[in-house]
């Protein structure tokens, strides 16, 4: 028997789930490119201080708008200097942070409102899920971006107002999609059985329901944390959202508008490095699906 | 492997390849069959025998992944193997026509009964609205619809399941086609209403004199409609003939197991077990050759590996294919 | 039907109500407002006499049943910054947004939907590829930046199109083009899986069967009922889009509703602002009750329900 052609063994034999998951994600261009993109800006983003060649706030009036190197510029800013003669390579590493700070914990907050409020509606259903309902009609009945300008404007645009007031906004689609996802697996047997020997409701939900939710939370999560950051970079760009002098991608594009006519690079850089990382967390929680999908848990 | 006077369809070596993961599904080899005006030719297997991909295969509906050959494949003197998409159009629904398994989900949800019926008429015939209505109405009453005046006006969903497979029925006789094929008909209807539909499906072919291919794996039903009866196993023809000879000599280990599987009212003794088929069908993916029956086969010896020859019983139209001269093994050592 | 319209109506009724409420207390969070409207050199007697004069101290329910009773007859109260009833100034403007939102929603649904059905028909063709990347791209694109890149390339290197303003029809092209890329993506996405999971189904194979040409089963069988869920995305897009022309109208200097809400909120007017939010919110309110009831006529079972 040292060789056997059983095809039951052969399954016995076969690759783990952990094995077949790493196959998955690996064989999956988007996520690979995505999640490598991520993890990149992530990277930039922590070493900021070390990366930046220039102190991000420090203007100099002798050296204003320089050409970045691939139009004729120097080595000195690689990536040229702004109106105010600050280094704009520097306040776009600078401002990953910004982008990738708003992004994660405007996030945390609307995750933790729309999970919260999808679950309990999805599980108890009845009145809860009413009022559930009707709440996210209300949300999205209001515009997003005129009542966060609204808001920001009365609070003062500060880098913490703008992410708590997108938290509040954008709980929505958690709402939406938890809620969905919550009344699929409550009708299981596995839960009607946890139910039966007498858990608690807490406990079904956190290890019956929540672990088999988890995966289209994420997906959530990383939809969020773009829609936020392009939302916080269209605020900042309309002058309401984060103030100057923080370097911002969308602040950034704003401050260059006024040059446009001459140096359109001011406005290309900032956007083109906006897109990159809206793309790649896209292209990740798209893998992120794909991968994590049962149909393709074969 | 029969040979019949004037088929109005007829089929040799047909094969269907389908491209998956691993290589390629041979998921049907080598079907040979004929079909005369006003016979019915019940095609019997388990799911994934092949029967359904056959019929889809004759209809031209096939996907297009999958890969159809033969060496004759012919309606009505018209080679359906070289008819272009248009060609297969002004056949399909005019003169052959087909009744799927699941009339639940076979009726498009956003258009009347009439809109539904009507199509095909309007689409082949050159007739006006008025006259394709007073069409639908009339086999509406014809497979036993009441006021069928008032259903041309209403949704699929309103109907129950029974009542949809009428309206497919009647969908299909619409331009009083000269082949139906109806792929499993009843099997998705309550038990009551199975007989009434099959009652009904008979009567009408008989009636109108159409050639019948009827898909099923129930041969109860086989018994009592076909006059002729095509066994099929894992994408082979196993057994093929007349329905009496069939189910008189069953001749193949197949055929001869799948009768065991039914009990006969009188001669089954009470509390007796039925019979089973023990195993699971081979994998079709990759080569496949010699028997393959041969994993579950009671009959099996090492021959079974090689080529099998196609025999014929008393009746040249019973043919079947197997090692074995009757099928059985004992009888070839006593022979 | 009736019962159905009449319960989404009552549920339309109740958000717009809630929403009145959300946009009203913005003002209360802002702080005094009769310091607003005073200005910062006004002395403490002027506040207060505004504030008598305004009703601002009166109890806040009463002045909130007040200004909704004026809201509903079309009287939002009076802009601080213009000092003219804020239902004219909006109403001068909508015509611009309306314009713009109709034509962007039109342009969105032109390109995605056809684009939608031909990835349907081939997927992984390189139709599809190309729509997938188109989608995905419109996903990523901060609309302010494309709004930019257009002006770049179309005003400034090419001179073809006018960068600002709403005189001509001309001028409405680039915005079109920003506002409706920005809804683009999900409406492709859905009609192609719409159309995916329809092409699939027992009715499509039926149709087949009856000699139905590939033209007609793809557009009266499969693309009717694939049409469905895409209207409801269409109204909440368009509802989206109104709400977002904010930032299209700011790029291209479009003086509409959306430009006239982004200059007053920098103006601290108040009242314009909360009417532009009850405003905004209504359009989209009236889209998602329209589709809604649309979706149900379209829809046969919900039809004869």
């Amino acid at each position: 028997m040292a060789t056997t052609t059983d095809p039951l063994l052969e399954e016995i034999q076969g690759p783990t789930p952990g094995q077949l998951l790493r196959r998955r994600v690996f064989g999956h261009h988007g996520l690979m490119i995505g999640g490598g993109l991520v993890a990149l800006l992530v990277v930039v983003a922590i070493l900021a201080p070390v990366l930046a060649p220039h102190d991000p706030y420090a203007q100099s009036l002798l050296e204003r708008l320089q050409p970045p190197v691939f139009l004729g510029g120097s080595w000195e800013h690689p990536l040229g200097t702004d109106h105010l003669g600050r280094d704009y390579l520097s306040r776009l590493i600078y401002g990953a942070r910004v982008s990738l700070m708003i992004g994660v914990i405007a996030a945390l907050i609307s995750g933790l409102i729309g999970t919260a409020m999808g679950v309990a509606a999805g599980y108890f259903g009845g009145r809860v899920d009413m009022v559930v309902t009707f709440l996210i009609n209300v949300r999205l009945a209001m515009p997003v971006v005129l009542v966060a300008l609204a808001v920001v404007a009365i609070f003062g645009g500060s880098l913490q107002v703008v992410i708590i007031v997108l938290g509040l906004l954008l709980w929505d689609r958690f709402a939406v999609v938890m809620r969905a996802s919550t009344l699929q697996v409550r009708g299981r047997e596995y839960v009607a059985a946890a139910r039966a020997i007498g858990c608690s409701t807490p406990r079904i939900v956190l290890t019956e329901i929540m672990p088999n939710i988890v995966n289209n939370l994420i997906v959530v999560v990383t939809l969020e944390m773009a829609h936020a950051i392009l939302l916080e970079a269209a605020l900042s760009f309309l002058g309401l959202g984060v103030q100057p002098p923080t370097p911002s991608w969308g602040l950034m594009v704003s401050e260059g508008k006024q040059m446009m006519l001459f140096e359109p690079w001011l406005v290309m850089i900032p956007g083109i490095v906006l897109f990159l990382l809206v793309l790649a967390i896209n292209l990740m929680g798209d893998g992120l699906r794909d991968v994590t999908a049962p149909e393709n848990r074969s | 492997m029969t040979e019949t006077r004037d088929p109005i369809l007829s089929v040799r070596n047909l094969t269907l390849d389908i491209p998956v993961g691993g290589g390629t599904l041979h998921a049907v080899r080598g079907i040979d069959f004929d079909l005369a005006r006003g016979e019915t030719l019940c095609i019997v297997g388990e799911s994934g025998s092949g029967k359904s991909l056959t019929s889809l295969a004759i209809m031209g509906l096939l996907a297009p992944r999958i890969e159809r050959r033969a060496d004759r494949l012919e309606f009505d003197g018209v080679d359906l193997l070289k008819a272009g998409p248009r060609k297969m159009r002004s056949l399909r629904g005019n003169r052959m026509s087909m009744i799927f398994q699941e009339p639940m989900t076979s009726l498009n949800p956003a258009y009347t009964i009439g809109d539904q019926l009507t199509e095909a008429l309007l689409l082949h015939r050159n007739v006006g609205k008025k006259a394709a209505r007073d069409r639908a109405v009339e086999l509406l009453e014809k497979v036993g619809i009441t006021a069928a005046a008032s259903r041309l006006g209403q949704f699929p969903h309103q109907l129950s399941g029974g009542l949809r497979q009428r309206v497919m029925i009647a969908m299909a006789l619409m331009c009083e086609p000269e082949l139906i094929i109806a792929d499993e008909p009843t099997t998705a209807l309550d038990v009551t209403i199975q007989a009434q539909i099959l009652r009904l499906l008979v009567d009408l072919q008989r009636e109108m004199n159409v050639a019948m291919i009827l898909i099923t794996h129930d041969l109860g039903v086989v018994a009592r409609v076909a006059d002729k009866v095509a066994v099929m196993y894992a994408g082979e023809l196993v057994e093929t003939g007349p329905a009496g000879a069939v189910f008189g000599q069953p001749t193949h280990p197949y055929t001869r197991g799948l009768l065991r599987c039914i009990p006969v009212p009188g001669k089954t003794e009470r509390g007796a077990e039925l019979g089973t088929i023990p195993g699971i069908v081979p994998s079709l993916v990759g080569d496949v050759s010699g028997c393959p029956f041969r994993t579950r086969c009671e009959e099996a010896v090492a021959a079974c590996r090689g080529a099998i020859p196609l025999r014929h019983r008393s009746d040249d139209a019973h043919a079947f294919r197997c090692v074995h001269e009757t099928g059985m093994a004992t009888a070839e050592v006593s022979a | 039907m009736i019962k159905f319209i009449l319960k989404r109506l009552g549920l339309a009724l109740l958000v717009a109500l809630t929403v009145s409420a959300i946009s009203f207390s913005l003002l209360f969070m802002s702080g005094d407002p009769a310091a607003a409207i005073a200005g910062e050199t006004a002395s403490g007697e002027d506040i207060e006499a505004i504030r008598r004069i305004y009703g601002f101290d009166r109890p806040v329910l009463v002045q909130y049943w007040e200004w909704l009773l004026g809201a509903l007859q079309g009287n939002f109260g009076e802009s601080y910054y213009f000092k003219l009833p804020v239902a004219d100034l909006i109403a001068e403007r909508l015509s611009i947004t309306m314009t713009l939102g109709v034509c962007g929603i039109t342009f969105a649904l032109v390109t995605a939907v056809p684009l939608g059905v031909a990835a349907a028909m081939r997927p992984n063709s390189l139709i599809d590829r190309a729509a997938l990347l188109l989608s995905v791209m419109g996903q990523a694109m901060p609309s302010f930046w494309f709004g930019l890149i257009l002006i770049v390339i179309f005003s400034i290197q090419l001179g073809l199109l006018p960068p600002s303003g709403s005189s001509t029809p001309i001028h409405f092209i680039m915005p079109t083009i920003v506002l409706g890329y920005y809804a683009m993506p999900a409406i492709m996405r859905l009609t192609r899986a719409g159309m995916l999971e329809v092409l699939s189904s027992d009715y499509i194979r039926t149709a087949r069967a009856k000699g139905a040409s590939e033209v007609r089963v793809m557009f009266r069988h499969a693309l009717r009922n694939a049409i469905i869920p895409v209207v409801s995305l269409a109204a909440v897009q368009m509802g989206f889009m109104l709400g977002g022309s904010i930032v299209v109208e700011s790029i291209f200097a479009l003086h509409g509703a959306g430009y006239l809400a982004w200059e007053s909120i920098g103006r601290n007017d108040l009242p314009t602002v909360q009417a532009l939010i009850l405003v905004f919110s209504g359009f989209y309110i009236v889209f998602t009750f329209l589709a809604d009831v649309l979706n149900a006529w379209l829809d046969p079972r919900m039809r004869t329900a």
